[in-house]
């Protein structure tokens, strides 16, 4: 992996905090609920951590502990996005052209 | 194999950039699907491209692990009822934090002489991590309702709480400081743990959709710690993005139940003693039920109808049955509409959701704020399995845990009628004052078989 300089990684950081708020600042209320299972998702990327981990174990200890970390951080990703499709889905037949009463 | 550094930067740049966008369309309802391709591309990016890393072994063992992983999570996520999709939100954050706190676990036992901003990084990310899994555990056990969905509280509660945190804190100062043993962490891990559990506890139920959205901004807290312990920007940024959107939709949900976050979390701790929820028709005031046939002739000759959902119509998967039930009112000339409040079900947008999926037309949902003015004027409010976001308690009674949340005011119609289960008060564990109203009648029974009973009562009449 890169190996930057920490205060490089927490400016980093401290600039992705900014655009995570940005990002979805205008979110509307009916929303709310996928797109807080949609960051659940995201998170999920920790499963780059548990395959480093795993990948690069040498002991049965660090093997066990990969391992599990790899299935709870696949479960997450596999099932936070399944989970967001489906509620999105029921968003998706909403019929548009119903609207001519507005 | 990748081996130059440059190009596996470049190659997580991409992840990231999809991540950043598929936000920004999730929270558009025009491309929120859409959003949500865009990360999983992302997501299959960043696996693709760490699976191919330099140094990566063991494979036999990663690939039954991300077989079992989707296994579960696919059966997760395809078998569950729509209604229960908030326990499985929670829970799949769990898992989420529960990873990161053992890669850190792995980390500390796997780092020779660590430097201090990496025992900083794992101590923080196995603390967080770990309060996230027991904390999304917990939240899923009540809203499964394996647990008692009321808020659980004992005297001195607050006493090990601190305890809890403190000794907590101080392990985490320990290893910072230097005590490099191995117990110090999974002591660390313990309490976290513990603390998961008692701080997710004293929550009633209905504040569980803000608590869950918290859970899931902690979790990407932890996953951006354990980048810095593996010096993987992906990993930093993706988690605080998630860490920082995750605090303002914490933000916006308590907003939208008009209580601060903090009023959410700790509330519950000042109840012990005060307003024990017990049947309150002293004054003489009681509850009248009624039968499908007489609300078939109310609907019948009412004019306006409004209708307010609740988690009662989603457990009995009555949305379709009550769109039916709108559908044979309109063809005699009623005009209905649905009051949707922001919180109503365990989740804001709950209704939206399941109304959507019952085709219900998007010009007929009707936000709290629109349709309040309403009420006055509309003969008849169907209450369908909504409870506390109807409970004048929230407007006139100061003692009440829900005082000052905005609720729909269905008490302001001509003649209310509630469909409930029976008595049991709502998830916010309190009684509402509404059933005791004289305009209020009330018909007991399952929300989907009282309706399919309306709608031929109606039909017939």
């Amino acid at each position: 992996m890169t190996d930057l300089p920490l205060v490089i990684e927490l400016t980093i950081l401290v600039l992705a905090a900014f655009l995570g708020f940005e990002v979805i600042a205008k979110v509307p209320t009916m929303l709310h609920t996928p797109l807080m299972s949609g960051a659940n998702f995201i998170h999920g990327i920790v499963i780059v951590g548990a395959i480093i981990v795993l990948g690069t174990a040498d002991d049965t200890f660090t093997k066990i502990i990969g391992f599990a970390a790899l299935v709870l951080a696949t479960a997450n990703v596999v099932g936070g996005w399944f989970v967001t499709d489906r509620m999105l889905g029921m968003f998706k037949r909403r019929p548009e052209p119903k609207k001519e009463g507005e | 194999m990748i081996s130059d550094p440059d190009v596996v930067a470049i190659l997580y740049l991409v992840t990231i950039a999809c991540f950043v966008v598929s936000l920004k369309f999730l929270a558009s309802p025009r491309h929120a699907r859409k959003g949500n391709w865009i990360g999983g591309l992302g997501m299959l990016f960043a696996i693709g491209t760490t699976l191919l890393l330099e140094g990566i072994e063991n494979w036999i063992l990663i690939i039954v692990a991300l077989v079992l992983g989707s296994v579960v999570g696919l059966i997760g996520a395809r078998n569950v009822r729509m209604t229960a999709m908030p326990q499985m939100v929670a829970i799949f954050n769990g898992v989420g934090g529960g990873a990161a706190a053992l890669v850190a676990l792995s980390e500390w036992h796997n780092a020779a002489d660590p430097l201090r901003e990496e025992t900083v990084s794992i101590v923080l990310s196995a603390l967080i991590g770990s309060i996230s899994f027991s904390g999304s555990v917990v939240a899923f056990a009540k809203l499964q309702e394996l647990v008692s969905g009321r808020p659980i509280v004992f005297s001195g509660q607050n006493i090990v709480n601190i305890g809890v945190v403190g000794s907590a804190a101080a392990l985490g100062v320990a290893a910072v400081a230097g005590l490099g043993e191995q117990w110090v962490v999974y002591g660390l891990i313990g309490l976290a743990l513990m603390f998961g559990v008692m701080f997710v506890l004293p929550i009633g139920g209905a504040d569980m959709p803000v608590v869950i959205s918290l859970l899931n901004a902690f979790t990407g807290l932890a996953a951006s710690a354990t980048g810095f312990v593996l010096d993987s920007t992906v990993l930093i940024v993706s988690g605080m993005l998630v860490g920082a959107a995750g605090t303002l939709l914490t933000l916006l949900m308590a907003k939208a139940m008009n209580r601060s976050v903090a009023n959410v979390l700790f509330g519950a701790f000042g109840q012990v003693q005060t307003g024990a929820a017990a049947t309150r028709a002293d004054d003489g005031r009681t509850v009248r039920a009624t039968s499908p046939d007489d609300v078939a002739v109310q609907l019948s000759f009412a004019r306006k109808v409004i209708v307010a959902p609740g988690y009662g119509m989603a457990v009995a998967q009555a949305q379709h049955d009550v769109r039916q039930l709108a559908d044979v009112l309109e063809e005699r000339g009623v005009d209905v509409k649905y009051a949707i409040h922001p919180v109503a079900g365990r989740m804001p947008g709950h209704m939206n959701v399941l109304l959507a999926e019952a085709n219900v037309p998007y010009t007929q949902l009707h936000e709290m704020d629109e349709i309040n003015p309403d009420f006055p004027q509309t003969d008849v409010v169907l209450v369908i399995g909504a409870n506390d976001v109807t409970n004048p308690a929230a407007r006139s009674d100061p003692g009440s845990p829900i005082y000052g949340m905005p609720i729909l005011d269905v008490d302001k119609a001509a003649s209310i009628v509630v469909l409930k289960r029976s008595m049991n008060p709502g998830f916010a564990g309190i009684d509402n004052e509404l059933y005791l109203d004289a305009k209020t009648t009330m018909l007991f029974g399952d929300a989907k078989d009282s309706v399919l009973k309306l709608i031929s009562a109606v039909k017939n009449s």
